[in-house]
């Protein structure tokens, strides 16, 4: 589904700030992998995902999606097919629009809705409110508010729903349950889980709780200094503890694993 | 003071697409589109030229068009060679004075001499008796307000008010910035220029310092309207952009009537209302932090006293 070849990025090259994020790294993912990334700061986690959405373009390497040479595809055409939810619950939805308005526009992109002046029908409203009733957040009724009046947890919720309104072949996500409050982030990645298995969605989960990255998708990717030290899946997974994971971390780097979240997480 | 109720409705509808296409520029695509000066200039220009030659009607959308082409040099500009928008804007602005005296001939004005305008056309049929300019501006206003609203509500509308809304989720989301930037700019631009072809055709004259300050008289019109209208909504912000030019109109021609102003002193009264009105947010955050700072220095907890 996706294949990531060699790919290296340098940020500020030439200059003393240069830096290296991500080196060489390939990934292979098939079709309905559920895979849950952790590492240290600064290990390269999110440029791999900018990359893959074509937030900008590798130096080095391809990258290929379904079948399909993404290297050199803009941003706005990868995100046809990839969906992507951030660390800030505010990025992914238009303040001043209302949920409605949000919704159609997830909705329209793909599907019959290609056409530039096709509007908001009765039966998109009623498939929102379809969707939006198994958030159960009371978001049916207020499909006319403003996504600004929404808590941090609704809108990242809301966000959820449109990056899978209509399929996505691969879901980015990228710590998006880290700004919540326990309750709610506890309520979007139960949501989560369910959207991913209902859908079948190939997926690439960035987190920083360590037991979470255990118990959800069906591999686990340990980065660190631009590149994957770590690939664990199978029956290795299967009954792997947090403990273990750190001593495997230590002895596939030679140090520990430094992400101040993380160990503050567990 | 029933004639200066009409001519600020004349002027009012007339200048009323001015506001309306800040308010896609500046409010609905958070661009400080500054091509508005040149761009009225342009539509007056290029209308009166065509109805000097007789074709009053053709004068209309190619007026449009020219303005169009107009937003979209800024938007290329902007978007294609990475030009800050407002720096776009003022380029695309100073070239269109040659552009405007090319089209004219190479004249600072142009007259229509008993030459027909869609005026004078519209004043045969009879309708609407001695109002039939205000008629005729408003009707044109109004149904260009209607489509604009449509629109708005289409994919493609609802992509561009998620442009200015928020950029980073169109990134991330299939739409491309820069696509709908240029055909925001296009179509608000399309408008400027379609009030420059009906005021030109009304005054019977084009003059290439005619749209000198336009920009900011609009912003005053828009913010007037939002002011009486409030919340910000598409339906309130295309009806306060045609609301907020008459009543600037009806001010402006009390102003000239009873001349409690000198009327050369009203682009500069212009100017105050916009900038107090733009920093209003500022002047209200920072009276209630003097106010909270006061209340703390008379508890006696004001750490920062003798500072």
């Amino acid at each position: 589904m996706l294949d990531v070849k060699n790919i290296t990025k340098t940020f500020y090259p030439g200059t003393p700030n240069a830096k290296t994020a991500v080196s060489d790294l390939s990934l292979h993912l098939d079709r309905g992998d559920f895979v849950t990334i952790i590492g240290s700061n600064g290990a390269g986690k999110s440029t791999l995902f900018n990359a893959i959405a074509g937030s900008f373009y590798v130096d080095e390497g391809s990258i290929f999606l379904d079948g399909t040479d993404v290297t050199y595809m803009p941003e706005h055409k990868r995100s046809l097919v990839i969906g992507r939810l951030f660390q800030d619950p505010l990025k992914g939805t238009a303040p001043g629009m209302t949920i409605e308005e949000n919704l159609a526009l997830s909705y329209l992109r793909t599907a019959k809705g290609s056409a530039p002046f096709s509007r908001i029908s009765k039966k998109d409203k009623e498939l929102f409110r379809e969707r939006l009733k198994v958030l159960d957040m009371g978001l049916e009724n207020r499909m006319k508010s403003p996504v600004g009046l929404l808590s941090g947890g609704q809108r990242q919720a809301l966000t959820l729903l449109m990056a899978t309104m209509v399929t996505p072949k691969l879901l980015l996500l990228d710590e998006h349950t880290a700004a919540l409050d326990p309750g709610t982030a506890e309520k979007v990645l139960k949501m989560t889980k369910e959207i991913v298995a209902r859908d079948q969605i190939t997926c690439l989960m960035i987190t920083h709780n360590m037991q979470q990255a255990l118990d959800m998708g069906n591999r686990t990717l340990l980065m660190n200094d631009g590149n994957i030290v770590l690939d664990i899946r199978g029956k290795e997974r299967e009954g792997m503890t947090v403990e273990d994971l750190l001593i495997r971390f230590k002895a596939g780097t030679g140090h520990q694993l430094d992400n101040d979240r993380m160990m503050l997480s567990r | 003071m029933l004639y200066i109720i009409q001519t600020a409705l004349e002027l009012g509808f007339l200048y009323a697409l001015v506001p309306m296409a800040l308010f896609l520029s500046y409010r609905v695509l958070d661009i400080a589109d500054l091509t508005t000066d040149g761009c009225f200039v342009l539509g007056t220009a290029v209308s009166v030229t065509l109805a000097a030659s007789g074709h009053p009607f053709l004068a209309i959308p190619a007026a449009m068009a020219a303005g169009a082409a107009a937003g979209f040099v800024t938007a290329f500009l902007n978007t294609r060679l990475g030009v800050p928008p407002i720096l776009a804007g003022i380029v695309t602005n100073t070239g269109l004075y040659t552009v405007n005296l090319m089209v004219m001939g190479w004249s600072a004005n142009v007259s229509l001499l008993k030459t027909p305008t869609i005026f004078s056309l519209f004043k045969k049929t009879g309708i609407g008796g001695n109002w039939y300019e205000a008629l005729l501006a408003g009707a044109v206003t109004v149904l260009m307000g209607v489509l604009l609203i449509w629109f708005l509500g289409t994919r493609l509308g609802l992509s561009i008010r998620a442009t200015g809304n928020n950029i980073d989720m169109v990134k991330a989301s299939s739409i491309n910035p820069s696509f709908t930037i240029t055909v925001g700019l296009c179509i608000s631009n399309a408008l400027t220029a379609l009030s420059g072809a009906m005021v030109g055709q009304y005054q019977n004259t084009a003059d290439i310092n005619g749209g000198t300050g336009i920009v900011v008289i609009g912003l005053a019109c828009l913010i007037i309207g939002e002011t009486v209208l409030g919340q910000r909504t598409v339906v309130k912000g295309a009806i306060a952009a045609l609301v907020g030019s008459v009543i600037y109109r009806l001010i402006y021609a009390v102003i000239l009537y009873t001349k409690v102003v000198p009327v050369q002193g009203l682009k500069l009264i212009t100017a105050i209302v916009v900038a107090l009105a733009i920093a209003f947010p500022t002047i209200k955050s920072w009276a209630a932090f003097r106010k909270k700072k006061m209340a703390a220095g008379r508890k006696g907890g004001d750490s920062c006293a003798g500072r």
